[in-house]
């Protein structure tokens, strides 16, 4: 909201200085968003008129012109045609600074000295008309040497840029701000200058009013006004609707924008011939009504709304016919519009209930000053003093206006003002302040609230109607509460650390993310951030057939579905670096991937629908860690090297790497495997390498390899949790070790792994067991390979002798040939 | 003219389709390899084909027999075409399966110690090393750390937290929709604060209020990335549910917070806002990071910047999960995890956070 203070300051007295008044309105939380000086920077500016106006030799764009500064004579050198002689306009002399910095200095041009610059509109900031200077005979009657800012009667202003909280109403108006800052500086309001209805014809016997919805128009006032005259505004009225950000449109319109912005109640005119039997009658709007509104669009009402619980309510204005005449509250239709050779006025003050316009607002996508402000709360009890202001507004140019006597005031149904019992203990129990009684009481009555005590320490306190954000009840105290700290200030309030018996933790999973994280980025990965939102074709590249979890207004169409994977990402994350001349990347990522929940043995399900009273299955989020391994010689090795590292670091011998052909679209079918825990079965992820499809298709590259590593959070953490409670320390022998080195030709269904497991379990002596190589080729049977392991053999109690490590020998070839291997002669 | 007479070349021609189709469709199966089908393709649907052939001789036919002949020609040459096109994807999966058996690795025989791991060193996330150390800052505070859903109801996200549908306040919020249940009742959360709610009915099922707590995560704003804002950002929220929890609280725990996070010349201050589930509520501003309070572009020359909403808990929203305003009370506050990463660094354009550029990356611990 923009908020001159020349119109603030009628209201209350306020500080010299315009930082002090921004920063009291930020303390209110009426928070200055922006300070614009307006006539700043014109203060030198004088109006000329223009005498004589010569070519000068050898330029055709620009000439010389002689002025009447008032004291004399003064030539000018100008690029403007829009103006003859005897014109006035302004002049910015020698020295003077415009409006944002410019100074004016003496200049040559062509051999003609130039004293100033004669000037546009825009030049002075004063509008956007830049089409040549700003003639001034078409706004006023100048004489030459009188300041600008003196000849239209401006003067120099600051308005300030507010935003106002959704839950202030009552200070989206220049008043109430003014209350605010009143009432933080101890002062007092003045109010505006209102009219009374003129004595001798009543309302009611030219017109009507009615109200068939009274839950959605809690009060509806029909105010008759006559002998109008339409005309343009005063220029102090134009001059406040420009700096508070409106156009001057007309008197009527003017005052009616002014009442609005000045006080925060939105009115309606009609053309009272336009209106059947002057009837102004409020409903809601049947299935199949339709109504253009002043935008030429037609609109059609009552159909039910998207939103949760939306019936499709629209409240319209009807005359006396039942034509519709607009969308109350929100925008009236074109037909009733006041026009040049409107006399007779209806004029519509109403309150209508925020739930119903913001409803009807959102569904026609139709969002207007009025209807913002009724959306939020208009002061249900503003209406008439409203239209006296107006009417006192209007009689700067109609004089002779005539606001018919007991204007027609229907009312429905109006929220109740709200009670609240208040003790000073609640005050401090909120705000850990204790604060004298008289200081709760003087800033809640500063803001019209009324109080009156109620036992020793406590208050009853009634809400004024601009105050619909103030409930009733314990809700209600809070609401108080935060009024007496916003006056009493924020900053003042104490500070305390709060402490507790409990410390402060991160749990399982959280410290296995930042493990996580910590072994990719010493493995070389960087962490990237690829987008939650796909396309449809990147989801079906590795998910066709499954469900898609669309977002049903994108801003983009190819960011409208939830990922199945972050591989996708990754590899395109990785493809684009490579374009960029970067050949050697790995990236990757911890985040959430989305199953549709019926794609998922276990949807989330969870409380929805209106007041949470039904079940919803959302869709399952998984918990993945993804690297795809991308330097140059990465591969499904590189991958199965970087779970190592991983399981080293997580404590995690117990899971072996298991080839698998079904590892799912995006991954190479045959250099795939699962990571599987042999106690429990459970899958934690898989190692391998990216298909070298969707390499070419969504990176572009035909000749790389991409090693992949995916893993199940979810699956991990239980995995850990477990396995943290049965891990027992075991002391190195201080004895010598012995080395023994074995080579078995091993059917390929013998897994590597299962087949060390075998081994190590053969005897007490075995400390450790390694595979260090694995031969495939012309000197082994066809199906098997040899596997060779390193055994590390010690004792606790003694130094091993060549018969002990001869029998553990011998145990480990039994033990490989009942698993189908045999000792490599 | 007889009907026989008309029928009688017909059949014949028909026949010697017939016979042409057999002989292609036989040609195809045949084929063994794509190479094998570039080869030899053009002789079984091309210009040099039988039924190509047959099809120039039309000519001479008169212009019924022509029609009749023509038709037949070309669904014989679909017919084969098809099968060409069949036997194309055929060979390609099986050339495919050939390249990947090729290519086959058992990853079990792999041995780790062959394989030398480069030393280059990566780069952990700009945001989720903020979030780390914002999350450290909070666990010293005594702080537990909490996760939320992403896609949350509408229950969740507004209306738990005073927000009722259809509420004006909802305009603080550009929502993502998600296609499940009736229209507009999942979303993606535009908040961490929904986690307030899960971790609020979670405590009173389980009996184990107080809740002392901070909720980092990943959030959703339709608002069309810029400079300044992406569409999915990341926030930290936190919420304190105790006995005897006041503004004072509230107002100790942020500057506490502030300075142990970004230093102790960085002062904090509260002014007035409103967030539909806290009252009071507050906007928090901090010194300006970049001026440290002198006055800069950066905070508009008033030597604060702002950085997040907090307040008191709403007996509204206690109300909404069953607990009691009279003996309980507390507060939450949230914030941007990118924009404490973007003030920390001088991060002039929040869209490299999402750009995944390596020389970007690089630059982070």
């Amino acid at each position: 909201m923009k908020v001159p203070l020349s119109w603030l300051r009628e209201f209350v007295d306020l500080p010299e200085t315009v930082d002090e008044i921004r920063e009291t309105m930020d303390d209110l939380g009426l928070v200055v968003e922006g300070v614009e000086r307006v006539g700043e920077g014109l203060n030198d500016v004088v109006v000329v008129r223009v005498d004589e106006i010569h070519a000068i030799p050898g330029a055709d764009r620009i000439r010389r012109v002689v002025v009447d500064t008032g004291a004399g004579p003064l030539e000018i050198v100008c690029g403007a045609w829009n103006f003859g002689v005897g014109d006035h306009v302004p002049l910015a002399p020698v020295g003077a600074v415009l409006p944002g910095g410019f100074e004016i200095a003496r200049r040559a041009m062509r051999g003609v000295v130039s004293n100033g610059m004669l000037c546009s509109a825009r030049e002075l900031r004063l509008s956007d008309d830049h089409e040549g200077l700003m003639v001034l005979d078409e706004l006023i009657a100048p004489r030459a040497g009188e300041p600008l800012l003196e000849a239209l009667g401006m003067v120099a202003d600051v308005v300030f840029d507010v935003s106002i909280e959704g839950n202030r109403p009552d200070a989206w108006s220049i008043l109430g701000v003014a209350r605010d800052l009143a009432a933080r500086f101890g002062r007092t309001v003045r109010a505006p200058e209102v009219a009374s209805p003129s004595p001798g014809v009543r309302s009611d016997s030219v017109a009507g009013a009615a109200v068939d919805a009274p839950d959605l128009c809690g009060r509806l006032t029909v105010s008759v006004l006559r002998n109008v005259r339409v005309a343009p505004s005063p220029a102090w009225v134009a001059q406040r609707l420009q700096r508070a950000g409106m156009r001057s449109i007309s008197n009527v319109v003017d005052a009616s924008n002014i009442v609005m912005l000045e006080l925060g109640q939105p009115t309606h005119p009609y053309d009272a011939m336009q209106v059947a039997g002057g009837v102004i009658r409020v409903r809601r709007a049947r299935l199949g009504e339709s109504l253009e509104t002043l935008d030429g669009v037609v609109r059609a009402l009552a159909q039910p709304g998207r939103g949760l619980g939306d019936s499709g309510d629209d409240l319209v204005i009807v005359d006396g016919d039942d034509v519709v005449l607009g969308l109350a509250g929100i925008m009236g239709g074109a037909t009733s519009e006041i026009s040049a050779a409107t006399t007779e006025v209806l004029l519509e003050a109403a309150y209508f209930d925020p739930m119903a316009i913001a409803r009807s607002s959102k569904r026609h996508g139709l969002r207007t000053e009025a209807s913002a402000r009724f959306e939020r709360g208009v002061d249900p009890e503003l209406a008439l003093h409203a239209v006296g202001r107006l009417v006192a507004v209007l009689r700067e140019s109609v004089p002779d206006l005539e606001w018919l006597d007991e204007p027609l005031d229907v009312r429905g149904e109006i929220p109740t003002p709200s009670t609240v019992r208040l003790d000073v203990h609640d005050v401090s129990r909120s705000l850990g302040v204790s604060l004298p009684l008289d200081e709760v009481v003087t800033h809640l009555e500063a803001l019209g609230f009324l109080t009156s005590p109620a036992g020793d320490e406590g208050l009853n306190i009634v809400a004024p109607s601009s105050r619909p954000d103030v409930r009733t009840g314990v809700a209600g105290r809070a609401d108080v509460i935060e009024e007496i700290a916003r006056l009493h200030s924020y900053r003042r309030l104490p500070r305390r650390t709060p402490s507790w018996p409990a410390p402060g933790t991160l749990n399982g999973r959280q410290r296995l993310r930042r493990l996580l994280r910590g072994v990719i980025v010493e493995a070389g990965v960087n962490e990237a951030w690829t987008p939650t939102l796909v396309s449809v074709r990147t989801f079906d590249l590795t998910h066709e057939g499954g469900t898609r979890i669309t977002v049903t207004n994108p801003l983009a169409a190819d960011e409208s579905v939830l990922r199945p994977t972050m591989l996708t990402g990754l590899v395109a994350a990785w493809g684009e670096n490579v374009d960029r001349g970067f050949v050697d990347v790995r990236l990757g990522e911890l985040g959430t991937v989305f199953t549709h929940p019926e794609d998922t043995a276990s949807p989330r399900v969870t409380r929805g629908g209106a007041g949470g009273r039904a079940t919803l299955a959302l869709p399952q989020e998984g918990e993945h860690l993804t690297v795809v391994l991308g330097h140059r010689d990465d591969d499904a090795i590189s991958a199965v090297a970087l779970w190592a590292r991983i399981a080293t670091r997580l404590d995690l011998d117990d899971v072996v790497v298991r080839s698998s052909t079904d590892l799912g679209p995006g991954i190479h079918p045959t250099r795939g495997a699962v990571l599987r825990d042999r106690t429990s079965g459970t899958c934690v992820g898989i190692v391998g390498e990216v298909d070298p499809e969707l390499i070419v298709l969504v990176a572009g590259q035909s000749n790389r390899r991409l090693g992949v590593v995916d893993l199940d959070l979810d699956a991990l953490v239980g995995l850990i949790a477990g396995e943290q409670t049965t891990r027992r320390a075991a002391l190195p022998s201080r004895f010598p070790s012995a080395v023994l080195d074995l080579a078995f030709v091993t059917p390929d269904e013998v897994h590597a792994e299962d087949l060390r497991f075998t081994l190590r379990s053969v005897s007490p002596l075995v400390e450790d067991i390694t595979l260090f190589d694995a031969y495939r080729g012309s000197t082994v049977a066809p199906n098997t390979r040899s596997l060779a392991f390193a055994v590390r053999l010690s004792s606790p109690d003694h130094t091993l002798g060549e018969a002990d490590v001869a029998s553990v020998r011998q145990l480990l070839i039994n033990a490989a040939r009942t698993s189908g291997a045999v000792l490599r002669s | 003219m007889s009907h026989d007479d008309e029928s009688a070349p017909s059949s014949h021609v028909a026949d010697q389709i017939a016979g042409h189709v057999a002989d292609a469709l036989a040609a195809v199966a045949a084929l063994t390899s794509m190479q094998d089908l570039d080869e030899r393709g053009g002789a079984i649907v091309g210009k040099r084909s039988a039924l190509a052939v047959m099809q120039r001789s039309l000519a001479g036919l008169s212009p019924d027999q022509r029609r009749d002949v023509g038709a037949r020609l070309q669904e014989a040459r679909r017919v084969v075409e098809e099968a060409v096109a069949s036997r194309r994807a055929e060979l390609l999966a099986s050339a495919r399966t050939q390249r990947l058996e090729a290519d086959r690795l058992e990853l079990g025989d792999v041995v780790v110690q062959r394989r030398p791991w480069p030393l280059t060193d990566g780069h952990a996330g700009l945001v989720s090393t903020t979030q780390a150390q914002l999350e450290d800052v909070f666990v010293a505070m005594g702080y537990e750390v909490a996760d939320g859903p992403q896609v949350e109801s509408d229950w969740y996200n507004f209306e738990a937290l005073n927000i009722p549908p259809a509420h004006p306040a909802r305009g603080m919020w550009d929502t993502f929709y998600v296609g499940l249940g009736d229209p507009e009742t999942v979303v993606l959360r535009t908040h961490t604060s929904p986690t307030q709610v899960h971790l609020m009915e979670s405590a009173v099922a389980t009996g184990t209020l107080p809740i002392h707590a901070v909720a980092p995560g990943r959030c959703f704003r339709r608002d069309t990335p810029d400079a300044r804002h992406l569409a999915v950002f990341h926030q930290i929220e936190g919420l304190v549910v105790d006995r005897g929890i006041t503004f004072a609280d509230l107002a100790g725990t942020i500057e506490t917070f502030t300075r142990a996070y970004f230093g102790a010349d960085i002062d904090s201050r509260l002014r007035p806002s409103y967030f539909p589930f806290t009252e009071p509520s507050a906007e928090f501003e901090i010194t300006c990071t970049i001026c440290r309070g002198e006055g800069c572009r950066t905070c508009s020359h008033t030597g604060w910047i702002e950085l997040g909403g907090c307040g008191m808990l709403d007996p509204a929203v206690f109300d909404s999960v069953g607990i009691d305003a009279e003996e309980w009370s507390g507060f939450a506050f949230g914030f941007g995890i990118d924009r404490c990463a973007q003030m920390k660094v001088g991060l002039s354009d929040m869209r490299a956070l999402i750009e995944n550029d390596v020389r970007f990356l690089d630059q982070f611990a």
